[in-house]
């Protein structure tokens, strides 16, 4: 995460340039989008990086259509992908419910300023991680990836293209305004040569979803899609939802048994002794592994869960932690957001601190440190008392 | 079901049969001229696709035997947008009802409008909400009566052919489902046209319209359509006999650059190779 500056083929990249570069090396040719502050540059980037790769850049008269356009671009065989803020991304939610009926691959990323309304647009915020899950209107599978470096905006990208295309459904990259605008020294490697998209062959009778694969208008047999529930031959049946409830049950069990979905779940930072274990992701990990540092310098035996995955939540993840350590800290830039799944996870086993602010500012590691031994010092003196 | 000697049928999708709609709704006259345009086109189904809006409408996709995506209440046009550009060489036709097309869908009519992308749009204008049961919505005649105008509707109405020009729409007519001719004729057009292209077809709506407004049945509401576009004869029209609202015909058919052909362009500007899906 902090590779030295001036080592060879390194470059200095902004975590939004490092989105679009990601997304360019996942095979993404379409992107459709709408200007919006901390967003834009993975806008102006694409829209640079497309049209010489024969890939389309469209930019939209807005972010309802940005999502359709996304939408429909899948739907004509391509790997598509929008980008936004808070803002734009409360418009897109009808569309992306949209997305997850009709299970179709795309990435949207939320580039996340404070809210609500137009907010902070320029500042630091997670405040959309719990819009990111439930923003759409009914049940439906969500897979939200977060990305706390440059390096990771790249990684996280690439990677919510090909779970996308894995599961057949819509991936959100929660990022923010620091993240995005932030430059670090990073070697990526260059863009490949632009690709074609290839799709199974199918045949009229076969399943077009449910479990079947995705496979775009005008790459097989006629098909019909729908935003009403439906058969898997893609035909409406708007007297029984079992079909469709079946599908997104599938989905879900899907992800959450998904190998490669597990291993990025979480990553631990020397968790295995610890006492305290604070709970972060996006840019308040970055601060937490150096509180971690802070406290285990004073003594304090603390180390960190750092969630690449917010959702689905790693539950097993969490209860299993909150059987080794005597209590977890939740820093966020928002209310307290995602105190709210993990306390549900661990299940009153262990106290649950959370350390929040949604003003725009970011959560130093001194803060999260200083917060982390008072917290501790407390429980102490109860124990003592 | 053999029409003007063509076998419609295979442009029907016919296990999904009957349709949702009500008796006498106008909605079925349209589906014939679709299927009885890609009858005379003798076009590939697997390389068009239908695309619907949310509304009475909107369902048509699921009665032609082509690619059909049925899409949220508004966005068809921006759906079929991203498809297009996607796609260049597929067909793609756009089903909307007035409501969808012009209210909640409005701006992305006029920007579909204004790139001149070459989509087929058929918009069906019964001059109410069928689907939620009869509201006003924005072609509404002044005066009607509708669930949510009782008393009669005191908001102005769109006309979409003015709006449509004003746009940049390259191709623009009317019709209406009195002229069973006419709409697989203008459908043919509008999808030989390179361009966007709106054909807006009058239609009845015996059960919300029609019964608010005391008009009668489906064929009462047919000899009324008659007579509200006063039978003007299909030719080109010139700017002045264009004053009266509901004049049909084709009111413009101009070759523009279009929106693919201009992003390909583009791309070979830039070294780029577009469209090699
Ligand atoms: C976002 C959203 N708002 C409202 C609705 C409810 N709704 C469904 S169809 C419709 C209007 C239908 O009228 P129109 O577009 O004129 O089509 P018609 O049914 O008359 O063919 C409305 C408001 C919806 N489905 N989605
Ligand atoms: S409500 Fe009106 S528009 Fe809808 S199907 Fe019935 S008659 Fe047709």
């Amino acid at each position: 995460m902090n590779p030295e500056p001036n080592k060879n083929n390194q470059k200095l990249v902004m975590g939004n340039e490092a989105v679009a570069m990601g997304a360019i090396a996942a095979g993404c040719d379409f992107f459709a989008g709408y200007p919006i502050t901390p967003a834009t540059e993975i806008l102006e980037e694409m829209s640079k990086m497309l049209p010489p790769r024969g890939g389309v850049f469209l930019q939209m008269e807005d972010e309802l259509s940005a999502i359709a356009a996304v939408i429909g671009a899948a739907w004509g065989g391509s790997i598509s992908m929008t980008a936004t803020s808070g803002p734009g991304f409360s418009l897109m939610q009808e569309n992306l419910g949209y997305a997850s009926i009709t299970q179709t691959p795309c990435v949207v990323v939320d580039c996340q300023r404070g809210g609500p309304s137009t907010g902070l647009p320029k500042l630091a915020s997670q405040g959309d991680v719990m819009q990111a899950r439930f923003g759409s209107h009914g049940d439906r599978p969500t897979l939200v990836i977060t990305a706390s470096s440059v390096n990771d905006c790249y990684e996280s990208t690439v990677f919510a293209f090909k779970m996308s295309q894995k599961h057949r459904m819509p991936v959100i990259l929660l990022i923010d305004g620091v993240i995005g605008h932030i430059r670090e020294p990073v070697e990526l490697p260059p863009a490949p040569p632009p690709r074609k998209a290839t799709f199974p062959k199918i045949d009229a009778d076969s399943p077009r979803f449910g479990d079947a694969p995705f496979v775009p208008f005008g790459h097989g047999p006629v098909t019909v899609v729908t935003g009403l529930a439906h058969q898997s031959n893609g035909l409406a049946e708007t007297q029984k939802g079992s079909h469709t409830e079946q599908m997104i049950r599938t989905t879900i069990e899907n992800i959450c048994r998904d190998p490669e979905i597990i291993d990025s779940w979480a990553l631990k930072y020397q968790l295995d002794d610890a006492d305290v274990a604070i709970v972060a992701y996006g840019i308040t990990a970055r601060s937490a592994r150096e509180a971690a540092d802070l406290l285990r310098a004073d003594g304090i035996k603390a180390g960190l869960l750092d969630l690449k995955i917010l959702w689905p939540f790693p539950n097993e993840i969490l209860r299993e932690l909150a059987g080794k350590v005597a209590a977890i800290i939740v820093p966020e830039l928002n209310l307290g957001q995602m105190v709210l799944p993990l306390k549900a996870a661990v299940g009153g086993r262990v106290v649950v601190h959370s350390l929040n602010r949604a003003d725009g500012t970011l959560l130093t590691p001194n803060d999260i440190a200083e917060f982390a031994a008072k917290q501790l010092n407390s429980i102490e003196e109860r124990t003592h008392a | 079901m053999p029409k003007l000697g063509l076998n419609i049928d295979k442009y029907l999708r016919t296990q999904v049969l009957p349709t949702v709609w009500c008796p006498g709704c106008g909605n079925g006259n349209i589906v014939e001229g679709l299927a009885t345009a890609f009858s005379r086109m003798e076009v590939d189904p697997t390389r068009v696709v239908v695309v619907g809006g949310i509304g009475c409408s909107g369902r048509t996709p699921f009665y032609v035997q082509t690619n059909a995506m049925h899409t949220t209440h508004g966005r068809a046009l921006a759906y079929a947008t991203g498809l297009k550009m996607a796609q260049p060489d597929l067909t793609v036709v756009v089903t909307a009802g007035d409501g969808d097309a012009l209210a909640i869908g409005g701006n992305h009519f006029i920007h579909a409008a204004r790139r001149n992308i070459d989509l087929t749009v058929l918009l069906y204008n019964n001059g109410i909400y069928g689907m939620t049961g009869g509201q006003r919505g924005p072609t509404t005649p002044f005066g009607s009566r509708t669930t949510t105008s009782l008393a009669g509707n005191i908001e102005r109405t769109f006309d979409t052919v003015e709006i449509a020009m004003a746009a940049g729409a390259t191709y623009v007519a009317r019709t209406t489902t009195f002229d069973m001719q006419e709409i697989p004729l203008r459908i043919q057009e509008a999808m030989a046209h390179p361009g966007f292209a709106v054909v807006e077809i009058l239609t009845q709506c015996p059960t919300y319209y029609g019964s608010l407004n005391q008009l009668g049945d489906a064929s009462d509401m047919l000899i009324w359509q008659r007579d509200l576009t006063d039978g003007v004869p299909v030719k080109m029209l010139n700017r002045e006999e264009l004053l009266g609202p509901l004049r049909t015909g084709v009111f413009r058919n101009e070759k523009v650059t279009e929106f693919t052909q201009a992003y390909s362009d583009l791309c070979s500007q830039v070294g780029g190779n577009y469209g090699h899906n």
